[in-house]
């Protein structure tokens, strides 16, 4: 199978001071990889980063993603490429509804391809399609982009642009934060409907409640800017019985 | 490639400038500057007007000599010497053409690449053009098909002659001269507009609009336009402006005066694009503007619906006097000031009548090193009865070197009134840029769909039409106020 994505020696500084220590990961075409990692190992980090957020200074490594050098492109060329970022903070845009937003979205990237416009019926059967798989009232389709949303709502939001933007790469920043436990079934439901031989996610989480719903091919341990473990699901198992703390001690003998 | 491709930061303003910025080379009847009662003779004489508009104007320049120029507002520009603008330019050969034929080409041309075809047939089905040029109205479309239902629209000039019954009954009666400084300067020098008058019963059969070019260097601009709506009538009038690029300021100082009837409605809308200044604010329109609707009869209402995006200062507020019963006053406005640009702005709700409701939103947006301030003044009489108003006003932020400012006043003097104030004051962040930049939106596109969706509400009021041409016109305004 080819590689979809590959960060080799991946090293990020932000402020002055080195989150990513170095960071090497491949992420196939279909797999479910996730990054846990206690509070400050550079999880988020690595998500911002390889979306294309401004703050962090790339001070060595590289990151391939479709064989492209994807730390030079601007990040609305990674998103055209398929690469999606489910925030961990979604923000809130006043007066612009959901739909306005992903069709914007959505022609960017077909303008992009140099295919025409999306026809408004195709769109909205579409989105309204979406909207009943992430079990979202079709009112949430005209209110502005995650105004006066809940958290669990925000997060849920996340995932339904994911699922109408059909992304390559998916990369869910600590969506579970937050939810209760219905909204994490109906998260999980969302995402593993869209998993796909063609489609790969990066789940980065910090606690392993969330691979109870969406099982991952591999699970990666990420501390002090580097990933310190890989293993497959039974990894984080593990990670819940023991806590970081020892594997951190495992890894540092 | 060590380093993340860079975003661009909030701080790079660059701005394509100005679309309407051409000088038409045409020859011109143009009086010398200077301002005395001379001139106002010369003016008034000019235009064949009858004695008791020569007095009125007369009486105004006396007053106004009398006194200074308000310093109330958040503005700062060098002293206006008002001895070195000309108060009358007029196209040659002087207007008062029989067909549009007999309009000078080129006029005709800069306002078609203005996007305003004067030949009817190539209008926009429904909507009735005056254009104003410099001091003077070019021409008037669709007269007959309004005079088929009793409507006048027309110059302001020509309402003089041929209607002066109206004129001299209605005007002064909602913006007297001794308003305020620029409203007696208007009355002693005004030299055209617009005058419409919609009879009884009568809902006006389309849109009506204005035109108003500034062309002549040295020239200020002094409109007056004046709207009579009689009982259970209906209008629908959209003004829009625009000046060539110019080093130095230009005075623009007009009068609106809308007088609704018993149960009448009159909808006003502005799309103001003025010459704005250069980046380093050389030049510009200064925009000192009188504005004010009185719902005079019993639910009669009044809806200001403006989007300033031009002129170099804007200083007005469209206001309402809700006199009938059950009479409403609505304020809808977006102001934007890119670079040096200053607006102050905003509008007043004087409520008298019984059962009187107005509601203002209001929508400023700061770029660059730009004063965006609203100023509003709900004041609720003793005899109004159970008066409402609900005010909204939000203010957005691109950049960190410009500044908003809301300056609310309320006066209310009796105890059944209900008087709500709404206020937010929200910036354009990085994190909403980014936000819609990783959903594959580029930088402009996202600047323009935030703002889009901040000044909505005030969009939606305005006539189809125009409400497209309102959102292309903020979004090249704003061009480039985002990296």
């Amino acid at each position: 199978m080819s590689t979809l994505l590959e960060v080799s020696g991946l090293r990020v500084a932000v402020g002055g001071k080195e989150i990513l220590t170095g960071l090497d990961l491949v992420v196939r075409p279909g797999e479910v990889h996730a990054i846990m990692g206690p509070n400050g190992s550079g999880k988020s980090t690595l998500a911002h980063v390889l979306s294309g957020r401004d703050g962090y200074v790339v001070t060595g490594g590289s990151v391939s993603y479709q064989g492209l050098d994807l730390l030079a492109m601007a990040p609305e060329e990674r998103a055209r490429a398929g690469l999606f970022l489910g925030f961990q903070y979604p923000v809130e845009i006043p007066g612009v509804s959901n739909v306005y937003l992903l069709r914007s979205a959505l022609n960017a990237r077909r303008s992009a391809r140099g295919e025409s416009e999306i026809d408004a019926a195709g769109f909205l059967r579409l989105v309204k399609a979406r909207a009943r798989l992430m079990q979202m009232d079709e009112s949430f389709l005209q209110r502005g982009v995650n105004e006066g949303f809940s958290g669990g709502e925000k997060k849920r939001n996340e995932i339904f642009q994911m699922a109408v933007l059909e992304p390559v790469l998916a990369i869910l920043d600590e969506t579970d934060s937050g939810l209760d436990i219905d909204a994490l079934k109906i998260v999980s439901n969302g995402v593993n409907s869209l998993r796909d031989p063609a489609r790969a996610f990066i789940l980065v989480t910090h606690y392993q409640r969330l691979l109870d719903y969406i099982r991952p091919d591999f699970v990666h341990v990420l501390a002090g800017g580097r990933i310190i473990r890989t293993g497959d699901h039974t990894l984080a198992l593990e990670l819940e019985a023991d806590g970081y703390e020892q594997i951190l001690a495992a890894a540092s003998t | 490639m060590t380093g993340n491709a860079p975003n661009q930061g909030l701080e790079d303003f660059m701005g394509r400038g100005y679309a309407h910025g051409f000088v038409t080379d045409i020859e011109a009847d143009t009086v010398a500057p200077g301002l005395s009662e001379d001139v106002i003779r010369f003016i008034s004489a000019k235009k064949g007007e009858p004695e008791f508009l020569l007095a009125w104007r007369l009486k105004a320049y006396r007053h106004w000599l009398t006194l200074r120029e308000p310093r109330w507002a958040k503005l700062h520009h060098p002293p206006i010497d008002y001895q070195a603008i000309s108060y009358y330019s007029a196209p040659r050969p002087a207007p008062g053409l029989k067909s549009i034929d007999e309009v000078d080409p080129k006029l005709l041309q800069t306002y078609e690449k203005l996007g305003i075809p004067l030949h009817e047939r190539a209008r926009l089905a429904g909507v009735a053009v005056d254009a104003v040029f410099d001091s003077v109205s070019v021409t008037t479309t669709f007269k007959d098909k309004l005079a088929a239902v009793g409507v006048i629209f027309c110059s302001f000039s020509e309402a003089v002659r041929e209607h002066p019954e109206l004129v001299r009954k209605y005007l002064g009666t909602v913006v007297p001269y001794r308003d305020n400084y620029f409203a007696a300067l208007n009355s002693a020098v005004f030299t055209d507009g617009s005058f419409v008058y919609i009879p009884k019963g009568v809902r006006c059969p389309m849109e009506l609009s204005t035109y108003f070019r500034i062309n002549q260097a040295k020239t200020g601009q002094f409109e007056r336009t004046l709207i009579v709506a009689e009982d259970g009538s209906h209008v629908s009038y959209l003004e829009g402006c625009t000046a060539p690029q110019r080093d130095e300021n230009q005075l623009h100082a007009a009068v609106v005066e809308l007088v609704a009837l018993n149960d009448a409605t009159i909808k006003y809308s502005t799309v103001q694009n003025w010459y704005p200044g250069d980046k380093e604010g050389r030049g510009g329109i200064y925009n000192f503007v009188t504005k004010r609707g009185d719902c005079r009869g019993a639910n009669s209402r009044i809806s200001w619906t403006q989007v300033e995006a031009g002129s170099a200062i804007t200083w007005k507020y469209p206001s309402c006097i809700l006199r009938g019963e059950n009479s409403v006053g609505e304020f809808y406005s977006v102001a934007v000031t890119n670079n040096l640009q200053q607006a102050d702005t905003g509008t007043k709700m004087i409520h008298i009548g019984r059962n009187t409701r107005s509601t203002i939103v209001s929508k400023g947006i700061s770029a660059g090193r730009a004063q965006n301030a609203y100023r509003g003044l709900v004041k609720i009489l003793p005899t109004a009865e159970n008066a409402r108003n609900y005010t909204q006003c939000d203010s957005l932020l691109m950049g960190a070197r410009c500044g908003a400012h809301t300056f609310p006043y309320m006066e209310v003097r009796n105890p059944t009134a209900v008087v709500e104030h709404e206020a937010t004051t929200s910036r354009i962040g990085d994190d909403q840029l980014f936000y819609c930049r990783q959903r594959g939106i580029s930088t402009e596109d996202a600047v323009n769909l935030i703002v889009n969706g901040f000044c909505k509400q005030v969009f939606r009021q305005l006539p189809m039409e125009f409400a497209v041409e309102a959102q292309n016109l903020l979004n090249v305004s704003l061009e480039g106020a985002v990296g």
